[in-house]
């Protein structure tokens, strides 16, 4: 993994909700291909991290950039200046998100959720479009179920559509917001397997679970957060074998009981 | 467990050979008698009654009711459209990141929904005491009689005022969204008034159809106030009628059957608009409808 321009460079970010602090300085580095997997208890901020970077939150302090690009502001000298709606949409396209609660459109079928973005955002010819969708409907296992609407899907059926959704934008880097926390325990196996296929692919990803056994098996590297700071990272085997800090082992501890 | 004395005889388990017998619901059938019976009385009044029928129906098609009618389904087409445009654009305003244009939708809806629909329609008609002449200074210019026409008046009174309440009920059809589905479409990349467009607000009209649907059927009679400003819908046709023939009662049952006809091919098509924008909430719906019909 070393050597290569890293995909993804954030330094020092800082998130305030009110008086709770999210994110208190946050570093961290990701190279192409490379699979990060981030644990931690709940309200650690690995959430927040994750919005921050496809700039659903907006940064208190610190800074992102994607492939060299400088996220949310457009340097001029020694100013930043905010960028526009526009071209916060633009750079948005550079990353694909999965959340936790699927947020398929309701209003459209599968296929329609797949082919939105591309049509609508990207104006790709709709043919080409239609094409790449029923693939990777295929591809996720559900080319049967590209006529049905969100409501008539199982959980991990609308994760898989949502997982082919963000994938139609032909993303650099995939955001995994808990993807399998909203399922029913049977189903969360198929939405790793999806995940782990994808990360055989190349994809680079991040991925934030509560799923140690994908971070082991999966995981090219673990970072452990809590009360919005990185606590600890490593290769799986360092951080959930052998962590170094207390509070690592008491998750661990907790989440393997 | 233990057996009880009293009982001689095991119970029989096996009801397979009873035959289960019909309730009778003698309520239903007494409520439909006294309900034929105050109709019976009602219909017989009418038909004793000094009611010239022939009139009703001699009048029924006639010219001028049937202009009338078109008048009114005229005005309530353009006042809706103004009146959803604006709210629309009111709505979109009103939950704006810009202040400016918050606060205008702010003051937009407090003024059109403070003061009375009559008076804001006479406003309009009577625009031209305070501007003799409207247009751009030097370019061009119109006086204001020859624009503000009765029609016009009407359109902007019912349209301007529509377009307050309407802007409510879209801005509550809006918030009905999950925020969800607005981080989604941000995520691939849509702007927010193309996440609005696509996403947003299709969704929002499953929640926005049912008053809008209510409110044009209101709009349908709201019409009939225009009649103050001289703007000839049905009802002023049929008053204009009766103040020369004298068939009063026979006019305004013309016009309220006109009316009748029009409301309920509205709600037929209303029907037909909720079912389409409920589309992806049809499986739960219909699980919904026959639940309440057993």
């Amino acid at each position: 993994m070393t050597g290569a321009a890293p995909m993804l460079v954030a330094r020092n970010l800082t998130k305030q909700f009110g008086s709770f602090t999210a994110l208190q300085d946050v570093s961290l580095d990701i190279s192409p291909g490379e699979v990060l997997c981030i644990i931690g208890p709940s309200g650690s901020g690995k959430s927040t991290f994750l919005r921050c970077l496809n700039q659903l939150e907006r940064l208190d302090g610190g800074a992102v950039w994607i492939d060299g690009e400088l996220i949310g502001y457009r340097r001029v000298g020694d100013k930043l200046h905010p960028l526009s709606d526009a071209e916060v949409a633009r750079q948005r396209l550079a990353t694909g998100m999965v959340f936790q609660r699927f947020n398929l459109f309701q209003h459209m079928t599968a296929l329609q959720n797949i082919v939105e973005g591309p049509i609508t955002v990207q104006k790709r010819p709709r043919a080409e479009v239609m094409a790449e969708a029923l693939a990777l409907l295929d591809r996720v296992g559900l080319a049967d179920k590209r006529d049905a609407y969100p409501a008539q899907l199982s959980g991990g059926q609308q994760q898989r559509v949502a997982i082919a959704r963000a994938l139609a934008m032909k993303p650099k880097l995939m955001l995994f917001d808990e993807p399998t926390s909203a399922l029913d325990p049977e189903l969360v196996g198929e939405v790793l397997a999806v995940m782990r296929g994808l990360a055989g692919s190349g994809m680079t990803m991040i991925v934030v679970t509560h799923e140690l056994g994908f971070a082991r098996e999966v995981g090219h590297r673990v970072v452990f957060m809590d009360r919005g700071a990185v606590v600890e990272a490593g290769s799986p085997q360092q951080i959930l074998s052998n962590p170094q800090q207390a509070r690592t082992r008491d998750f661990i501890t907790a989440v393997l009981n | 467990m233990q057996p009880t004395v009293s009982q001689s005889a095991a119970p029989d388990y096996d009801i397979g050979k009873l035959s289960i017998v019909k309730p009778r619901h003698y309520g239903r059938w007494l409520a439909a008698a006294a309900i034929l019976a105050i109709l019976l009385f009602i219909v017989k009044a009418f038909a004793d009654g000094q009611i010239a029928w022939r009139v009703v129906g001699q009048f029924f098609t006639a010219p001028a009711i049937l202009s009338g009618l078109v008048n009114t389904i005229a005005m309530t087409v353009c006042a809706m459209a103004l009146g959803i445009t604006l709210g629309v654009i009111f709505a979109v305003m009103a939950m704006s990141p810009n202040p400016v244009l918050r606060g205008t939708a702010v003051l937009y809806i407090w003024f059109f929904r403070g003061t009375p629909l009559i008076l804001q329609l006479l406003l309009w008609f009577n625009l031209a005491l305070v501007f003799p002449r409207i247009g751009i200074p030097d370019v061009f210019s119109i006086r204001t009689v020859e624009l503000i026409t009765p029609f016009v008046a009407t359109l902007l009174g019912l349209g301007i005022n529509q377009g307050a309440y309407t802007a409510e009920v879209v801005r509550s059809g809006i918030l009905s969204v999950d925020s969800g589905q607005t981080e989604a479409a941000s995520a691939i990349g849509m702007t927010r008034l193309t996440a609005l467009r696509r996403i947003v607000m299709p969704q929002a009209m499953r929640v926005i159809i049912p008053p809008v649907g209510n409110e044009v059927i209101s709009m349908v009679k709201l019409t009939s106030i225009a009649s103050v400003i001289q703007y000839s819908e049905i009802l002023r046709n049929a008053q204009t009628i009766y103040y020369a023939n004298n068939y009063v009662i026979e006019l305004l049952f013309v016009a309220a059957i006109w009316y009748l006809a029009v409301v309920t091919v509205l709600s037929i098509g209303q029907h037909f608009l909720e079912r389409h924008f409920g589309r992806g909430q049809r499986k739960t719906a219909s699980a919904q409808k026959t639940g309440a019909l057993t």
